[in-house]
């Protein structure tokens, strides 16, 4: 048992930290340090520096541009994105529908989408919940119904992220009403410029749009973008959503934030002094440092039993990382709140894809994301399977309950 | 990156498993601690036959040259089974002093003996002000010839009154909480001017508060150096920290097993109670807990090495915060999920309770060193 990073793995590490230091542009970092939104040409512009570099889709077989690394060697990349902090590759294509096509895809499908992914020529999305479908996925209602070489599709999809920048969007859609819930879905490629496509804007509770509602109202999708076989789409799905193992804990995220607090907290005055001199305020951080520390060292367990698993299957520990990253990560948002103080209050929106915002702040100059980020981190509890669909999951997986 | 163990120490932890299974079932502690002692002297022989007394020390002083996860294994598996023996005093403590702080005549004279099981050692180190800080301490150490007299009184002595030679801390000069002044001293129990009351702690174990009155001990006795004992006396400690983290995963962890156990078998309602979903997320929030607090077991028993007295102590102070935190909620839970049998005497999991509530109470509750840790800034996050 040696808990270490190995000199080959820390060597790796700086490797990879060189790498981000000397080509990230400047101002992405900022926007990400200040928690300001990302517009889609800094996504598209670092995934497209990485993909030059061979890591934009780091976790691929190494046929699809995958680099072969180490679990332990991808959580050191994940973390290093975090601490940078850089944006991650779109999850949507390089972590969800990448590896469904890799594994369930025609050789079609993966000669031409999956390039396409790893340079961000196509950015997806991902149509999976609906508005009566939300923890109970399975009971989704869009229908996509045979008529010849094509599907035609008929539904709703919501909570889609980022759809107003999306070429493609992958969908779970029933084709067979008559069967079981969970057997009668497939898993559909839609090219979003699809006539009969409409997306409309949800505005999150922090005012940002983040998400959104896509309508299909006779949609037109080819036979051909069908991945794998019809009526099989649940079993994909489960395999998308169980390959996550690691790197949803986000635990060089919490890190990165509990930096950005201290740093801040640093500058704040709170009477004759800064406000990280407040023991009471020092304890709260030490608490959720503790925390975080346990979670690290918790994830770590799990990517080094990466390399014990042979099956492919969800691991169960998983849910446990997301339930204790997301409520850490939350606890963060409530930190920086309490550094902010009354400057929390003013309402001072970004706008979007536009970062010559000339209006002077209001407040220190770091103020206006932290409420904000605060409302909106509430989603991480929710999102992605909610905590208590997690506890669910951990009860029947784990304890046999 | 590497949480597997080595074959010997695999070995080594089915070798304890097999032992606690067949010594420790419920049944035969109780019988245990009807002995005098509150404890095996029995088992304690077959713990030295199987090694395990002398595992810490190196080899050259008649040890087998285990580290820091060979005490981990054994720690947990004290915690599974509950175990009464010394272990941790006279193993982990006091071996602790000796291999940090003894030279090499007294590591040939002493390690031997508590390796055949024949000598049992304690640690005298609070007092009755001193809640726990280590630098507080009001016991005396007067020059006496070439030797010293010591005089003061040490609470909550574990083992105490077993032991055949006491560790205590006591002040050579500078004011109470100093942390220049400080000698370790190595003192016969039975040395003239001692006494010692006895009795059983609230969970199960043993202690005694110690009087010291004029004892006459030689130079020898000293421990590390006169009057700079404290980064010895932090060093052992810290590493008891690490052991007592990990005794409490294992005890966490059978009362999470146990109540799991319970959910799947107590009916009402006509059906099992672990089909309730407010029981299972329960059961869920208690399995976090739980590995939560092995992971910062482990961490501990990484850090406890550590030469760097302060990232050492950090991780240390980290690691039973978490393990306080845990264990409250673990402990409280698998009471409440039990019911009514789960508060009486005659069933095991209150008593894993009462243990875990106890090892928060030892060298450092949570909150004592969250305070701790927050005065000192310090993160145990490495970026």
């Amino acid at each position: 048992m040696d808990l270490r990073f190995t000199p080959e793995e820390l060597a790796f590490r700086d490797e990879v930290r060189t790498f981000f230091h000397e080509n990230l542009p400047e101002s992405i970092r900022t926007k990400l340090v200040e928690g300001k939104k990302l517009a889609k040409d800094d996504i598209v512009t670092w995934q497209r520096i990485l993909n030059k570099k061979g890591w934009a889709v780091a976790n691929w077989p190494v046929e699809w541009g995958g680099t072969g690394w180490t679990p332990v060697q991808q959580y050191i990349f994940q973390e290093e994105l975090q601490l940078t902090p850089a944006p991650q590759p779109l999850g949507f294509g390089v972590t969800m529908v990448g590896p469904v096509m890799i594994a369930f895809g025609s050789e079609t499908q993966k000669k031409h989408f999956l390039p396409r992914i790893a340079n961000l020529e196509d950015w997806w999305c991902q149509g999976f919940s609906e508005p009566g479908s939300g923890s109970d996925l399975a009971s989704l209602r869009t229908a996509a119904k045979r008529d010849g070489d094509h599907y035609i599709v008929n539904g709703q999809k919501t909570w889609t992220t980022l759809a107003q920048h999306a070429d493609w969007i992958f969908c779970l859609v029933r084709t067979d009403p008559q069967a079981k819930k969970q057997e009668g879905i497939s898993f559909l490629l839609i090219d979003m410029k699809t006539p009969g496509i409409t997306v409309r804007p949800i505005i999150t509770i922090e005012g940002g749009h983040e998400v959104n509602e896509v309508f299909f109202d006779d949609v037109n999708v080819p036979v051909e973008n069908l991945v794998g076989q019809e009526n099989k789409g649940w079993d994909y799905a489960k395999y998308l959503l169980g390959r996550e193992r690691t790197g949803i804990a986000r635990v060089g995220l919490s890190k990165e934030r509990i930096r950005r607090i201290k740093e801040l907290a640093a500058l704040e005055r709170d009477g004759e002094r800064p406000l990280i001199e407040d023991e009471r305020f020092r304890e709260k951080l030490a608490a959720v440092e503790v925390e975080l520390k346990a979670l690290e060292m918790t994830q770590l367990r799990v990517v080094a039993a990466e390399r014990h698993r042979t099956d492919n299957r969800p691991d169960p520990a998983s849910s446990i990382l997301k339930i204790k990253g997301s409520e850490i990560q939350q606890a963060t948002t409530e930190l920086l709140m309490e550094v902010v103080g009354p400057y929390a209050l003013p309402y001072q929106p970004e706008r979007e894809d536009d970062d010559r915002w000339n209006e002077p702040p209001i407040g220190p100059e770091w103020a206006g994301p932290i409420a904000p980020t605060y409302f909106n981190w509430r989603k991480t509890t929710i999102y992605g399977g909610t905590n208590e669909i997690q506890k669910n999951i951990v009860a029947k997986a784990i304890l046999g309950l | 990156m590497d949480f597997d163990l080595s074959e010997e120490q695999r070995l080594l932890k089915d070798s304890l498993d097999r032992l606690i299974g067949d010594r420790y079932a419920f049944e035969q502690r109780k019988a245990y601690a009807q002995n005098a002692e509150g404890w095996s002297r029995e088992l304690w022989r077959q713990y030295a036959e199987l090694g395990l007394l002398g595992l810490p020390f190196a080899e050259a002083d008649g040890g087998s040259g285990g580290g820091p996860v060979e005490t981990m294994l054994v720690m947990e598996a004290i915690g599974r089974g509950l175990v009464l023996e010394p272990y941790f005093a006279t193993v982990v403590l006091g071996g602790g002093f000796l291999r940090h702080g003894g030279n090499a005549e007294l590591r040939r004279e002493v390690v031997p003996k508590i390796a055949d099981g024949s000598l049992i050692l304690a640690f005298g180190q609070t007092e009755r002000n001193s809640r726990w800080n280590l630098a507080d301490v009001m016991t005396r150490a007067r020059r006496d010839g070439s030797g010293w007299v010591l005089d003061g009184e040490k609470g909550v002595v574990l083992y105490g009154d077993s032991a055949g030679k006491l560790i205590v801390t006591a002040r050579l000069g500078g004011g109470q909480r100093d942390r220049e002044g400080i000698g370790v001293f190595l003192v016969d129990a039975a040395a003239p001017g001692i006494s010692r009351r006895g009795y059983p702690t609230q969970d199960g174990l043993r202690a005694a508060e110690v009087t010291l009155a004029g004892v006459r001990v030689g130079a020898d006795a000293v421990l590390g150096e006169p009057g700079a004992g404290l980064p010895l006396v932090e060093r052992v400690v810290d590493e008891g920290v690490a052991a007592l983290c990990a005794e409490a995963v294992g005890a966490m962890a059978i009362m999470h097993e146990l109540t799991v156990e319970y959910l799947k078998t107590r009916r009402q309602f006509g059906r099992e109670i672990g089909s309730f979903q407010v029981l299972q997320h329960r059961a869920v929030d208690m399995l976090i807990a739980l590995e939560q607090a092995r992971s910062m077991a482990m961490y501990a028993t990484m850090m406890a090495a550590e030469e760097n007295a302060t990232e050492r102590r950090d991780a240390i102070s980290a690691a039973k915060i978490q393990i306080g935190r845990s264990g409250k909620f673990v402990g409280q839970q698998a009471i409440q999920l039990h019911g009514g049998i789960g508060m009486t005497m005659e069933y095991k999991v209150g008593h894993y309770f009462k243990r875990v509530t106890m090892i928060d109470t030892i060298f450092g509750d949570a909150d004592y060193h969250l305070r701790a840790l927050a005065r000192r800034g310090g993160s145990p996050i490495a970026t």
